[in-house]
């Protein structure tokens, strides 16, 4: 099942809304660029703000496969674009000895062959499925180092990738392509020129509440709004790392499962790990601090519940 | 050789011309050798002199070897072939029978450092000790050169510094490479090579082959420097600043930043090649120079700002500072212990460790010594060699240094 791409900026967003993904119209401008335009879509932001998410989003919304490479140091070539099947190979060349026929040229053409490739996200992503291309996801590219960088370009470039056995393999329609980075360190100017570079920010509080409501079902709206209002406030704070969505959203499934239908400074203090990842963080939260965020929650949660 | 000697020579007042404008060129530290000196002549003769960009296009072309050479080739250019009085005064001061002789007079245009220095060598008594070439000789500079490794920064004359200066520019630091999980083929590796092991099968005809082998790349983890401009360093900040741009020129992965009261990085602006462009632009970035310090500040301002996007792929951190907080160490301890925890090594260089009386009394100092993992003096070219012999020597396990520094202290 196969969506046309759409349209315009506001196709984008209901399109990602259909889908579960309340998108800012800037992110559904840049999305709707890199279809229209064909170019990939280099996203970065703070971890947990749904970087990944859109991607995936993307792939169900087309209809298309989703063909993910998880970024870590030291990939190469044989763990993101192709091998070869040495085992095999290796028996090819034991049957081929025991037949007797050890003709070497054609031994050698006949172990290199598309047979004996095992195709690694990236071959994949150059390949149709179902006769559509797929959205190939290149995730924490911050992860890996310059030198898959440099290889990315040519693939990004041309979107073909050049085996030397057998050639180079060029796609019949570029996939639609999105990476992501944290930004741990600077990814090189060359790869986000040749990108739509959108920086993924937190979202606003009534696009926060949206997508609570819509994730997390079994939260009471009253509660809902308790928790946008305190993660908000919390992000105002001086945190060594302020919680994101997917923080938001786990602390929200938190609650309910503890059936909290309201915040207190006692459970915000029993379940404040879901929310914030690192000791001085939780620290900074004194039972007094905590009082005064969830009075201030509550009233704001308040104020927009009676209009 | 002599026949193009002889040539050169023969040429009367271009030839000479070009014959100076390349000393000077040499002077202020471009590599013109003579082969280049008589491939200018060569050049000019072949392009002309009727059209002066025809002429300068022809002479770049032959002299300069690097982009970052431009600058300089360019300011020297203009002053060289604009001015005669300035070749006059300077051919006088070039010839060594008048050495000595000519006043000095000041030029129309403020000249760069080094152009001004390779005009009018110095008059003064020290003349033996800077060979009249600037460029230094092995042969003829070494006792000098002895003299200002161990010499302090601060007790410098203009001319012993700008000798550290050139030798600082070829300062290397060896740091210790480190595994990556990259590998490459090698003759006596650690993992078989399918791949290659494969393809030798397939051309022996079956038959049995020799395993190819790889084994792990290494590399030198990224470098981060985070540099003191408070008014208790100025006098060595300069100094520094020369040895960062020498490190960060030298390899990739590189940061660096300054603090006093604010951090900022320079990082982009060490980039230039040409150490006087580069040294200007960071002074035009920094705004807190030679002002006061807040060391616990600026730490908390680079790790909640800059640590996860610089020391991910375990970097090594080099915090230069005397340790002199005027913030009096607050929150100073447990922003060091972020620092520390987050990079790989933490070396602490210290100019005021040069005092055999030094002791760790300050609160700041006090605050961030239990952190680090090497604390060394830096305050001459020694010890920034002693720098570089630390991060030579690979170490396991992270040693404390206060532990080392008190022990040293004991055994005193």
């Amino acid at each position: 099942m196969t969506t046309p791409l759409p349209a315009n900026v506001d196709a984008v967003l209901a399109l990602l809304e259909q889908h579960d993904y309340f998108a800012d119209r800037r992110l559904a401008t840049s999305v709707f660029l890199a279809l229209k335009m064909g170019r990939p879509l280099f996203l970065e932001g703070e971890a947990g703000v749904g970087k990944t998410e859109i991607a995936k989003v993307l792939a169900r919304a087309l209809g298309r496969l989703l063909v993910r490479l998880q970024c870590y140091e030291g990939l190469d070539t044989a763990s993101a674009v192709y091998e070869w099947n040495y085992p095999r190979q290796m028996i090819e060349i034991r049957l081929a000895e025991a037949q007797g026929k050890v003709d070497r040229e054609a031994l050698a053409s006949n172990i290199f062959t598309e047979r004996f490739l095992i195709r690694r996200p990236i071959l994949q992503a150059l390949e149709r499925n179902n006769g559509f291309a797929p959205v190939l996801l290149i995730d924490e590219l911050d992860r890996t180092d310059e030198p898959f960088e440099a290889y990315l370009l040519e693939v990004l470039a041309e979107y073909q990738v050049t085996i030397p056995e057998l050639g180079a393999i060029k796609a019949i329609e570029p996939p639609i392509v999105v990476i992501t980075s944290n930004r741990t360190r600077e990814i090189h100017d060359a790869i986000k020129r040749r990108c739509l570079y959108h920086w993924v920010d937190f979202p606003s509080a009534q696009r926060e509440l949206a997508i609570v409501r819509r994730k997390v079902p079994g939260a009471d709206a009253r509660l809902s709004r308790e928790v946008v209002a305190f993660t908000q406030r919390l992000r105002a704070m001086d945190l060594f790392k302020s919680p994101g969505i997917a923080e938001t959203l786990d602390w929200a499934e938190a609650l309910v499962a503890l059936d909290r239908l309201a915040l207190d400074p006692e459970t915000v203090a029993n379940t404040l790990g879901a929310l914030l990842k690192y000791q001085d963080d939780i620290g900074a939260i004194t039972p007094q601090v905590a009082t005064q965020l969830v009075a201030e929650a509550r009233a704001e949660a308040e104020a927009v519940g009676t209009p | 050789m002599s026949a193009s000697a002889t040539r050169l020579f023969q040429r009367e007042r271009l030839a000479e011309n070009i014959l100076h404008f390349c000393r000077v060129l040499r002077a202020a530290g471009l590599p013109v050798g003579p082969a280049k000196v008589i491939a200018a002549l060569e050049a000019v003769e072949t392009v002309g002199i009727e059209q002066r960009e025809d002429f300068r296009a022809a002479l770049e072309s032959v002299l300069i070897e690097r982009h970052d050479q431009q600058t300089l080739f360019a300011q020297a250019f203009e002053l060289f072939w604009r001015n005669p009085r300035l070749i006059e005064r300077m051919m006088e001061l070039l010839l060594p029978k008048v050495y000595g002789r000519t006043p000095r007079t000041e030029a129309e245009a403020p000249l760069p450092a080094r152009l001004a220095e390779a005009l009018a060598p110095p008059r003064d008594a020290d003349r033996e000790a800077c060979d009249q070439e600037t460029t230094l000789d092995a042969a003829f500079t070494f006792s000098p050169r002895e003299v200002l490794q161990s010499k302090d920064f601060e007790s410098m004359t203009t001319a012993e510094l700008a000798e550290v200066k050139a030798m600082i520019a070829r300062l290397r630091l060896p740091l210790p490479e480190l595994p990556i999980r990259r590998s490459m083929a090698a003759n006596r590796g650690t993992e078989v090579d399918l791949r290659a092991t494969l393809r030798a099968m397939a051309s022996a005809r079956g038959a049995v082959v020799p395993l190819a082998w790889r084994r792990r790349r290494r590399r030198p983890p990224p470098l981060v420097v985070l540099c003191d401009i408070s008014g208790s360093m100025d006098r060595y900040a300069r100094m520094l600043l020369f040895f960062l741009h020498a490190i960060t020129n030298d390899r990739d992965r590189v940061h660096t930043l300054l603090f006093g009261t604010r951090l900022t990085n320079i990082t982009r602006h060490l980039r230039r090649r040409d150490v006087d462009v580069a040294l200007e632009r960071v002074s035009a970035a920094v705004s807190d120079w030679a002002g006061g310090t807040r060391i616990g500040a600026c730490l908390a301002e680079f790790n909640r700002r800059w640590s996860r996007r610089l020391l991910a792929q375990g970097a090594v951190v080099l915090l230069i500072s005397d340790g002199l907080d005027s913030d009096v160490g607050h929150g100073l301890s447990a922003e060091m212990e972020r620092l520390a925890k987050s990079c790989r090594r933490l070396i602490w260089l210290n100019p005021l460790l040069r005092y055999d009386r030094f002791e760790a009394r300050p609160a700041g100092i006090r605050a961030m010594l239990p952190y680090v993992d090497d604390f060394l003096p830096v305050h001459n070219l020694e010890s920034l060699k002693q720098v570089a012999a630390v991060f030579a020597q690979p170490r396991s396990l992270r040693r404390r240094a206060e532990m080392d520094f008190e022990l040293g202290r004991r055994a005193a």
